[in-house]
């Protein structure tokens, strides 16, 4: 076995025995230095698998996939099965991304726990749920890579329904069910490909693999409403704010930050990787819902008076950019959507953390009862200016690439249809300030309210360690955005050339 | 021509180790008259045949019993996965016994051996290759069950329950049984594969009202074994009544005998255009209406009822693929018979877990009470909620409820071979209403507030050690079959 092998198993291995291990170790508090220690070796493992040859060193046209360490073993034969791992520029970030944030989270809660149920059980969720995202994003098997999408699921649910708010077994089912029904025609839409195709082998499928144009109008119809729920793309959100406000605060970062990914990773990859024609067909009305989303995300926003509601609608709008760009099906449509990802995953789960913070110290999340906070608080509402203005895409920090690019993409594509998209999705952004200088203003801004009077300003150690690499990346990304599209560089390429 | 038939007996091994076990078990309860005694011989004796089974079917197809060409009797590796999984589904349901044989009034020797003799049917069920011996298997494996479903002494809905199937079952049997003899005076076999040979070759038989009514009436009357919508209505009503472990074996042996009769008739005798469009509406209808009627009980048995209703609908739905031509190649209907031979061997692995869970939950002797009931198992008895809750998340088809995701995998893979798109989405929308009682029921055991007063801090009663060896036992072989699901879809495709 080599040694990228050794680390594809590794990086799912370690949190599953892990999960086990926490589950096992009798006392709360030792159980959850355990899991840290495991995510944090995960994260190393994780990280360790950007070694490996980059470039293609082949004869003749490159295959669409390329990746950098792969693993291809036989397990279920009988279902077109098999255990087919790989990592490539366009997994490799949100692989990283994961088990960063997963640590950060397994470390939080070594600091504080959400009511509700031990540590324990939490950490070893979160564990649980980390290897369902990693083996997503590493799936070079279409039927693994949909039995990974279903592990997520429960634990997931497990961790709204157990450590959530007070509405939190409603806001919990609405999750399962509505990620249910999106797995479900996920798997009949993989079916449909592999029926056809006699293979659920991703790489060899990228590109149409010859699949009829009936077969990849389906699939993708199947594979992108499967997508569109998870993402979540209007009009198929509305479980998201629910699970959101809900979730502890762990569970938001880790909804927002990667598991929405699964749903925009699996678009790039899978639906318009193997169905190219569907995508192609379909690319109009992925354009229009995704405007539409970034708009009404950010009309909803203007609206919305509470914290923790207001940062998920957000997410609607910025995975709407996201889902722009790669409704652009050009090179830099889909950098744009790859770069968005990842700015998303770091500043909305920092948004999260800092939400947190201000409802755990509060106790309300009501925006008309939070004001001055920089007045008590001023390295919180500091931080909390700083991830909003990210968010709202600064030149400079993360969130700027993303949604800078999948309007340039829109513009690029020319036409009346995708400028007037472009148009939209600008005036959007634009909108997406104005809410977070709402939020600004109300927040941190004024005098302050009673809730905000009693805070002090010290921020815990915990929580610093677990904000400060969230901070560094968001300003890393921002300033060498090359970090991502560098890697991505290739990838995305090899793909928009199997699109033509 | 001799007149006397050569009797290959090793083919029929099973059958005389699940007879003889019945045969012993009365002979036991008579001289020994213990109820150790008598219980260890009927497990012993199901051990013996699903070992026997094993043993026989892992060599040759063997036949006896024959006409020329045609056979009564065909061991081949399906009917001896069938013998070896009734075997097992016996064992279980005398280990979730125990309690119910030691403390309640149920006479073990009368129990034990009504069990074995629904077992005997059971194992000669497999291997029928004509109509009668199928029907005579079928009535053998039902017919101590209308006991044994009144046996909880002093319970009305018990004796309800009793009279309710003994009915159904019996106008049942007696359209499978008209239809078999209107198949006779049509075509002159009873012979499965002689019946299939002859409405191959002579399609103007079809087109005669006495063979449609005929093909209708097996069918139907097959589909109330199997409690197919619109022939459910008994299911509910006689699980709730009868005692638990008793369910347990209504809701998974008799079932499964259900299905292996009705894959029997479909695969090998009748013609698939006639019976695909009829189980595609049986299965849309079948599991539809589980799921939807599952959503709104109150009882725990009833909701699980109601969901081996539906699940039934995901048994027959491989075989609806048959309706559309792209489902009559020869590589997609042997997919689709090999997709519900294995979805039903998970089914009653994962429910079999799930019944074991809830006898060791409630008292013993007691029946399956309302979900309200279990609520906050978990803190009482970590292990079985756990158990518990992994068998229905398999029964949902979501991880980590492996076997059961790999089941509607299989089911769904193999309705896309057949071109069914149309019933894989409705298969697939199913999931999501069945999901939504299966995390009701799932997430009670969890639930941590509201706890019924008196119960919290009752001392937890651990369960017999029986019932604690079934469960474990089947949840480990779901457990097993859910990383290695290769093995039952190797055994299923036989």
């Amino acid at each position: 076995m080599s040694f990228g092998e050794f680390l594809l198993v590794a990086v799912l291995a370690l949190p599953a025995v892990g999960a086990v291990l926490v589950a096992a170790t009798p006392r709360d508090r030792a159980a959850r230095l355990v899991g840290t220690a495991v995510a944090a070796l995960t994260l190393v493992g994780a990280v360790l698998l950007v070694l490996g040859d980059h470039g293609w060193f082949g004869y003749g046209s490159a295959p669409a996939v390329q990746p950098w360490h792969r693993l291809d073993l036989p397990w279920v034969p009988g279902l077109d099965l098999r255990f087919h791992l790989g990592v490539d520029g366009i997994s490799w970030p949100l692989v990283a991304l994961t088990a960063l944030l997963t640590l950060l989270c397994c470390g939080y809660t070594l600091w504080r726990v959400p009511e509700g149920g031990s540590g324990r059980a939490l950490v070893a969720l979160l564990l649980v749920v980390e290897v369902g995202i990693l083996g997503t994003f590493l799936a070079l098997d279409l039927v693994l890579f949909f039995a990974f999408f279903e592990v997520v699921l429960l634990p997931m649910y497990a961790i709204i329904a157990g450590w959530g708010g007070a509405d939190r077994r409603r806001a919990a089912r609405k999750f399962a069910l509505y990620t249910l029904f999106g797995s479900v025609l996920l798997l009949v839409g993989v079916y449909v490909v592999v029926a056809a195709a006699g293979t659920a082998d991703i790489v060899a499928l990228t590109g149409g693999a010859g699949l009829s144009r009936g077969t990849q109008l389906a699939a993708f119809t199947l594979l992108g409403l499967a997508f569109a729920v998870k993402a979540p793309l209007w009009p198929l959100h509305s479980w998201l704010p629910d699970a959101h406000t809900q979730a502890p605060t762990v569970g938001s970062v880790i909804l927002a930050g990667v598991l929405l990914k699964m749903g925009t990773y699996g678009l790039i990859r899978v639906a318009v990787g193997v169905a190219p024609e569907g995508a192609r067909w379909a690319a109009p009305v992925l354009g229009v819902l995704a405007v539409a989303a970034i708009l009404i995300g950010s009309l909803v926003c203007l609206a919305q008076d509470e914290l923790k509601r207001l940062i998920a609608y957000s997410s609607v709008g910025h995975m709407g950019f996201v889902l722009l760009g790669v409704a652009t099906l050009t090179a830099t449509g889909i950098q744009a959507a790859l770069i968005g990802n990842i700015a998303h995953g770091v500043i909305t789960g920092l948004l999260f953390f800092l939400a947190g913070a201000v409802k755990d110290r509060t106790h309300t999340g009501a925006l008309a009862e939070l004001s001055g906070l920089r007045e008590t608080a001023p390295r919180l509402a500091g931080l909390l200016g700083f991830a909003a203005v990210a968010s709202l895409g600064l030149p400079g920090l993360a969130g700027f690439w993303g949604e800078a690019f999948a309007v340039f993409a829109a513009v690029q594509r020319g036409g009346p249809f995708w400028t007037t998209l472009a148009v939209l999705a600008a005036v959007g952004g634009a909108l997406t300030a104005a809410y977070f200088l709402r939020l600004l203003r109300q927040v941190t801004h004024g005098r302050p309210s009673p809730a905000v009077g009693r805070l002090t300003p010290g921020l815990a150690g915990a929580e610093l360690t677990a904000w400060a690499p969230l901070v560094l990346l968001a300003l890393a990304v921002g300033l060498a955005p090359t970090l991502v599209l560098g890697l991505a560089n290739g990838p995305v390429d090899a793909l928009v050339g199997v699109l033509r | 021509m001799s007149l006397v038939q050569s009797v290959d007996n090793v083919a029929l091994l099973p059958a005389y180790l699940a007879a003889g076990t019945a045969v012993l078990v009365l002979l036991a309860d008579l001289l020994v008259a213990r109820r150790g005694a008598t219980v260890a011989v009927a497990a012993a004796g199901a051990v013996a045949t699903a070992v026997g089974a094993a043993l026989v079917g892992a060599g040759q197809t063997r036949r006896t019993f024959c006409v020329g060409a045609d056979c009564s009797w065909v061991l081949d590796g399906r009917a001896a996965l069938v013998a070896a999984v009734f075997a097992l589904l016996t064992l279980g349901v005398l280990g979730l016994s125990g309690p119910l044989l030691r403390d309640g009034p149920t006479p073990p020797g009368e129990y034990c051996f009504l069990l074995a003799c629904s077992m005997t049917g059971g194992v000669v069920l497999g291997a029928a290759g004509d109509l009668i011996t199928l029907i005579v298997a079928l009535e053998t494996l039902t017919l101590p069950l209308y006991v044994l479903v009144g046996l909880r002494r002093g319970s009305l809905a018990s004796a309800e329950a009793a009279v309710t199937f003994f009915v159904v079952s019996v106008v049942a049997t007696t359209l499978t049984l008209l239809g078999a003899a209107l198949l006779y005076a049509a075509t002159g076999g009873l012979h499965l594969d002689r019946l299939g040979t002859i409405l191959g070759e002579r399609p103007e038989l079809l087109d005669l009202p006495l063979t449609t009514a005929a093909v209708a009436l097996v069918v139907l009357g097959l589909a109330f074994k199997v409690a197919a919508v619109p022939f459910h209505a008994w299911a509910p009503a006689t699980y709730d009544g009868a005692p638990l472990p008793v369910a347990a074996y209504l809701s998974t042996a008799s079932k499964l005998g259900g299905v292996v009769a009705l894959l029997a008739v479909v695969q090998r005798a009748l013609p698939a255009d006639v019976t695909g469009p009829v189980l595609a509406l049986l299965a849309v209808a079948t599991m539809t209406v589980g799921n939807l009627v599952a959503l709104r009980q109150r009882r725990t048995v009833r909701l699980l009822a109601w969901s081996s209703v539906a699940q039934a609908g995901y048994i027959l739905a491989p075989l609806g693929a048959l309706a559309l031509a792209a489902g009559r190649t020869d590589e997609a209907r042997s997919a689709a018979y090999a997709a519900a031979v294995a979805y039903a061997v998970f089914f009653v692995l994962l429910e079999l877990a799930a019944f074991a869970a809830l006898v060791a939950l409630r008292p013993a002797g007691a029946d399956g009470g309302t979900v309200d009931d279990l609520r906050g198992a978990a803190r009482r008895h970590p292990w079985v909620a756990a158990a518990l809750a992994l068998a229905l998340i398999g029964l949902a088809g979501l991880p980590p409820g492996l076997a059961g995701l790999f089941a509607k995998v299989t089911v769904v893979r193999s309705l896309l071979t057949g071109g069914a798109g149309w019933l894989a989405l409705v298969v697939a929308v199913n999931a999501v209403i069945g999901l939504a009682y299966y995390l009701r029921l799932a997430a009670t055991l969890y639930a941590g507030d509201g706890r019924v007063a008196g119960s919290g801090d009752r001392p937890a009663a651990r369960p017999a050690w029986t019932v604690a060896a079934a469960l474990g036992l089947a949840t480990a072989a779901a457990v097993v079959v859910g990383f290695a699901p290769q093995l039952v879809l190797d055994l299923a495709a036989r």
